[in-house]
């Protein structure tokens, strides 16, 4: 009885408490981006994970690592960066795919999964729009998780310079020319950027592909995202002896032109970020609408779709 | 003013008719229980009453087209489809704090009130706990939201009879009011015969039965006919006639009570009596309170 009697006399300030919290329109936004960072664990401890063992890794070759740089003194420069450089590569590459890998396993499960374990009668009995839903749901792989995983890349590549400077300055070695080399913070500004433009945006389509399958198959979302492309693309070539339909994929796949394949390397990294032409390039619109298509359409259907 | 008002409400799946065009009106601070047997139509009217799902005809719903505004009208309306919706993975503090994050009608001082009264830890995940206690915990959340319309669907499925009891119990003396309305649907109907203030029987996609329970008390009489009597009785044109126990039972509609009482005993029929008489008149012998 003494518990109810408290429970009812706090009614008055959580009411006030709760009226200004949930006003604002944003809240229900970004209450479902938390939801899905609970939901989806593997978001957040994958990418840690990955680096973690990576790092491990690194540790354990550091020796190597520093005989290596031993043995490039006197080298031409182009190739005395290229050895210090590759680990470096090799971290920000881990975190792409890591970055890709769950981003495809999170957007072909986010509308699938609340169907099949029926929670979205949940979700659905509270005031959440099915669109401000499905928006939070996209902006995971194509925005927040391209960013965390960037976060991931700075945080081990800081930890691996100041290691390797570390073991180098202990045996002598100059530690400057490594921090000179790899530029740190340019190293980080382009990977930023091409995380978030070809791996974010320029990839959205593909990403919104698999939400509007995950909100529509009844089975096996993985399929019903992969056959069809793949059916279409084999049946144009049987019908017309044409391959435009894997020539676009192919193009979406291999990444916007303008900003990915950096050829004449040693120049001022700065000047390869071209924003400004990844942005006039009509592919990444024609991506965009495509996005914003699948992702009204995967709105839609979660307003028809019922629990499996 | 109404809270649910429905005109030639049709629903089909495919060639499937769920819904033939109902009528309903449900009056603000009534308990209605809705009650019908499987695939009668039941749980397709209440979605569309919950905006799940589309329809045919007119529905209004505190004032809005649930079909359209369900977001919205989610602020006033709270629905409980069953004990096996909460996700599996939440854990009860972070259902508290999304609930406290996206509703702005949740009390969460009181929420975390009745769940003092549960062995329910906040740091338990929903899958750790058992049935009765997921139902104990989204019942403690249903209630402490300041909701006009409360719809539940078989809210105790599946949970054993001492949940049962305390769950309507809990919902009739810790939320009701005159100024909230529930709609409720189940099978184990004698469990709720004194908690609700309105009944509706559905029946392929029709209502069969519309009363106010006072009506109900009045209008149907359920005669314990004395062995002698029988012939008379049955001239009264009872709506169902069964035997128990070497006696027969017959339940009538719109007899008066002491007209019947020379005949035997009478009683109100339970709603499960009156639910098979009108129902099941086929096999309405095989079938006691259900």
């Amino acid at each position: 009885m003494n518990s109810q009697t408290n429970a009812m006399s706090g009614t008055s300030v959580g009411e006030q408490a709760g009226a200004t919290v949930a006003g604002s329109p944003m809240q229900p936004f970004l209450w479902s981006l938390r939801r899905e960072c609970w939901e989806y664990r593997s978001l957040y401890i994958a990418p840690l994970g990955a680096a973690g063992v990576f790092l491990l890794g690194f540790i354990v070759t550091i020796g190597h690592q520093v005989t290596r740089m031993r043995g490039i003194v006197g080298m031409d420069a182009m190739h005395q960066r290229n050895t210090m450089v590759t680990p470096y590569d090799m971290a920000s590459g881990l975190m792409m795919a890591v970055g890709m890998i769950v981003g495809v396993y999170y957007a072909l499960d986010a509308l699938y999964g609340e169907r099949r374990d029926r929670s979205i009668l949940f979700w659905k009995s509270l005031p959440v729009s099915d669109l401000t839903t499905v928006l939070a749901k996209a902006s995971i792989p194509i925005i927040f998780l391209q960013l965390f995983c960037w976060a991931v890349a700075v945080v081990l590549q800081l930890l691996m310079l100041v290691i390797q400077s570390v073991v180098m300055a202990g045996s002598g070695e100059h530690v400057s020319m490594l921090w000179a080399q790899l530029s740190p913070i340019q190293m980080w500004i382009m990977l930023l950027n091409h995380l978030i433009t070809v791996h974010g945006l320029w990839y959205a389509p593909f990403y919104a592909w698999m939400l509007l399958v995950s909100s529509w198959a009844r089975r096996a979302p993985f399929l019903w995202a992969a056959l069809p492309v793949l059916a279409v693309g084999a049946l144009e070539k049987l019908v017309f002896n044409t391959s435009y339909f894997f020539g676009i994929l192919g193009y979406r796949l291999g990444g916007n032109p303008a900003v990915v394949f950096v050829k004449d390397w040693p120049v001022n990294p700065m000047t390869q970020l071209m924003i400004g032409h990844f942005f006039l390039n009509p592919g990444l619109w024609t991506g965009l609408i495509f996005t914003a298509l699948c992702i009204v359409g995967a709105a839609r259907l979660r307003r028809y779709r019922a629990p499996l | 003013m109404a809270c649910i008002e429905a005109r030639g409400l049709r629903k089909a799946f495919g060639a499937q008719v769920a819904l033939d065009g109902i009528d309903l009106r449900v009056e603000e601070g009534r308990i209605l229980g809705l009650i019908g047997p499987n695939g009668a139509g039941k749980t397709t009217a209440l979605n569309a009453i919950l905006g799940l799902i589309s329809y045919e005809g007119q529905l209004n719903v505190l004032g809005r087209d649930p079909w359209s505004e369900r977001d919205v009208l989610m602020r006033d309306v709270c629905f409980m489809a069953d004990v096996a919706v909460m996700p599996r993975w939440i854990r009860v503090s972070q259902a508290l704090e999304y609930m406290t994050g996206v509703h702005p009608r949740f009390n969460r001082a009181k929420a975390e009130g009745f769940l003092a009264k549960t062995d329910i830890r906040h740091t338990s995940r929903v899958r750790e706990l058992s049935k009765g206690m997921v139902a104990q915990l989204h019942l403690a959340l249903v209630m402490s939201l300041d909701v006009r319309l409360l719809v539940l669907d078989e809210p105790t499925l599946g949970l054993d009879i001492l949940y049962r009891k305390q769950f309507y119990d809990s919902l009739l003396n810790d939320y009701f009011d005159q100024s909230r309305t529930i709609v409720v649907t189940t099978h184990q109907v004698d469990e709720i015969q004194d908690v609700l203030t309105d009944l509706m029987f559905i029946n392929r996609g029709r209502i069969v039965l519309n009363t106010s329970m006072e009506d109900f008390e009045t209008r149907y009489t359920e005669l314990k006919v004395a062995p002698e009597q029988v012939e008379m009785a049955r001239a009264l044109k009872p709506i169902q006639e069964r035997q128990s126990l070497g006696r027969t039972i017959m339940v009538f509609a719109g007899v008066e009570r002491k007209q019947l009482a020379s005949l035997g005993e009478v009683r109100t029929p339970s709603i499960a009596d009156l639910f098979v008489a009108m129902m099941g008149n086929t096999n309405g012998r095989a079938r006691g309170a259900a």
